[in-house]
């Protein structure tokens, strides 16, 4: 697989304009859970850890890149719960919060 | 190219429809209604992408695989249920966490390519490597710090800067040696062990109370060491996360820096509040008026608009779900009761809205310093519950103040300023708060839980007398 480098570079230009739009319009009352997701996903590096461990070219790959499936994978299910009990934590003094969960039972 | 539907089509599709997730996931969180879905779509993007991954012809042992998936999960059970105060603590060991993922990733890519790496491969292996490592080893630092396992006061030397300019420069001279030469492989560890140190070493002199900038911009590198990778390995996917990641990053830390009244460069190579503790001591306090309990029910109910101004110090005393109580009571008797919330008010960004929705305080009662410093000139009592630095209106006032020109709660505007704090004892930065001598301002001393708690009972006890 070659690597085409100036289309990286531009995935990478556009996806950062895209980064800058989006998270610009984020509510600064949600930047801790907006931090603690962006990182749950920046964990996607991952999928280059696993094919690094599950290829297993040298040992030295395989456990560097076992290593790093566990740090990966420990950012990605910690980000995800993290953020998940800090989004249901946030409700409206307004009508019924509408949109949200299981909130009917109580 | 012979067939559409082979195995790396299908893991490319799994890889595209991710990334549009990914993206959707942070549209949706824009506004706390839609916030949910965003985190659904991020996870579905996940779940795709590492299903997508497992199908890659090349993987011949799964077991590592396995492991490595098993324990990590292990590890982060834990780290997803942490108090909401710890965070921010949090938050910097999973910057830690990614940047070793990254770091150690591209070890073993360059030890499986060299000697036989085009520099462009090399330059931006190298800059996943220092810039992962860096943020290794800075973010274990700013954990040990908001964990106050580590002195958070900042330690300053004589010449840091220098010695911190010459560590980086040696690991870049090093990166342009490998880049030219990279068959000269006894040099790829230095371009490691430098940029290790260096992160300590950037992070030692930054106080607690720049933790919301440091941890945003090293949010913002991890972003881009990940998107460096993601040039490395060929996965536009991961640049795509990166520079998602990177340009929250980098958002976060200039709304963060702004908000200290600070640049980059400052909070990097400041040391801030070393030199103001020796000022604050020296001058003779002026009189302060203080009141009870009782007095700060009475004035509070009497009040027909309220914002309360928390600060850091009311989620170390815990006051939170006492504060909760206050808002119900007082709300109860139709007072309009608002929360006025500075961008720092917690140890990062928008952590202070965190700890009161975790209260059940609604998300619409919590307002920006911008939306909020308009009201503060109609409303009756402004009432500062452990916060200190981010009320001193020697930021607007006093040119010679090391906060002069911070953005602050103007506070002072309110008819009457109510102050619950410990003592007399300086702020975080250690500089002494003129607001505490206006005639209009109550001082209410005593722990934030206690004090809040005997109002609530003053103002729930007392609620058929008046």
């Amino acid at each position: 697989m070659k690597l085409d480098l100036l289309t990286g570079l531009y995935v990478f230009m556009l996806a950062a304009f895209i980064g800058f739009e989006v998270i610009r319009r984020v509510s600064p009352l949600l930047h801790t859970p907006l931090m603690s997701l962006t990182n749950a996903l920046d964990a996607i590096a991952v999928v280059g850890a696993i094919i690094l461990a599950g290829e297993h070219k040298t040992n030295l790959a395989a456990i560097l890149g076992t290593i790093a499936i566990v740090a990966a994978t420990s950012n990605i299910v910690g980000g995800f719960i993290i953020t998940d009990r800090m989004l249901k934590m946030f409700k409206s003094s307004g009508p019924r919060s509408s949109g949200s969960t299981g909130g009917a039972a109580k | 190219m012979t067939t559409f539907f082979t195995t790396d089509t299908l893991i490319e599709f799994t890889y595209l429809i991710a990334t549009a997730l990914f993206i959707l996931s942070l549209k949706w969180l824009s506004s706390p209604v839609t916030a949910r879905r965003g985190l659904f779509a991020g996870e579905a993007g996940m779940v795709l992408a590492i299903c997508g991954t497992l199908l890659h012809a090349g993987i011949i042992d799964y077991k590592l695989i396995a492991i490595g998936l098993v324990v990590g999960t292990i590890i982060g059970i834990p780290l997803g249920n942490v108090a909401m105060t710890a965070v921010p603590q949090r938050t910097a060991l999973s910057h830690a966490f990614g940047a070793l993922c990254v770091t150690v990733v591209g070890t073993a890519e360059f030890y499986l390519r060299a000697p036989d790496i085009s520099p462009f491969m090399m330059a931006v292996l190298s800059m996943e490597v220092i810039l992962g490592s860096l943020t290794f080893t800075g973010s274990l630092m700013a954990a040990g710090k908001l964990q106050e396992v580590l002195p958070q006061r900042p330690i300053t030397y004589k010449g840091q800067n220098f010695v911190n300019a010459l560590l980086f420069a040696i690991a870049l001279i090093v990166a342009v040696i490998l880049i030219l030469h990279p068959d000269q492989i006894r040099l790829f560890p230095i371009m490691i062990i430098i940029p290790l140190i260096f992160g300590v070493m950037l992070v030692i002199p930054i106080g607690g109370a720049d933790m919301p900038t440091v941890i945003s911009l090293l949010n913002s590198y991890a972003g881009l060491s990940a998107a460096a990778m993601g040039f490395v390995l060929n996965s536009k996917l991961l640049i795509i996360a990166g520079a998602l990641d990177g340009s929250s990053g980098f958002i976060l830390s200039v709304i963060m820096s702004k908000a200290m009244n600070r640049s980059f460069t400052n909070v990097l190579f400041g040391g801030f509040g070393q030199i103001q503790t020796a000022a604050g001591g020296a001058k003779e306090a002026p009189p302060v008026r203080s009141a009870t309990p009782e007095e700060a029910a009475g004035i509070l109910a009497a009040a027909s608009k309220v914002v309360v101004v928390p600060g850091y110090g009311m989620a170390v005393a815990q006051a939170q779900h006492k504060v909760r109580e206050l808002y119900d009571s007082l709300t109860k008797r139709g007072v309009d009761v608002t929360f006025g919330i500075h961008p720092v008010a917690g140890r990062m960004p928008g952590h202070m809205n965190v700890l009161l929705a975790e209260a059940d305080i609604p998300y619409d009662k919590l307002l920006e310093m911008d939306q909020i410093n308009g009201d503060l000139a109609q409303t009756d009592v402004a009432l500062i519950i452990g916060a200190n630095d981010v009320t001193n209106p020697a930021a607007r006032t006093d040119p010679t103040s090391p906060i002069y020109g911070m953005p602050i709660l103007d506070v002072d505007k309110a008819r009457t300023v109510m102050v619950i704090k410990r003592s007399m004892a300086a702020g975080f930065a250690g500089i002494d708060n003129p607001l505490y001598y206006l005639d209009k301002t109550l001082m209410l001393f005593g722990d934030a839980k206690n004090f809040v708690s005997n109002i609530v009972r003053e103002l729930t006890g007392g609620s058929h007398g008046g």
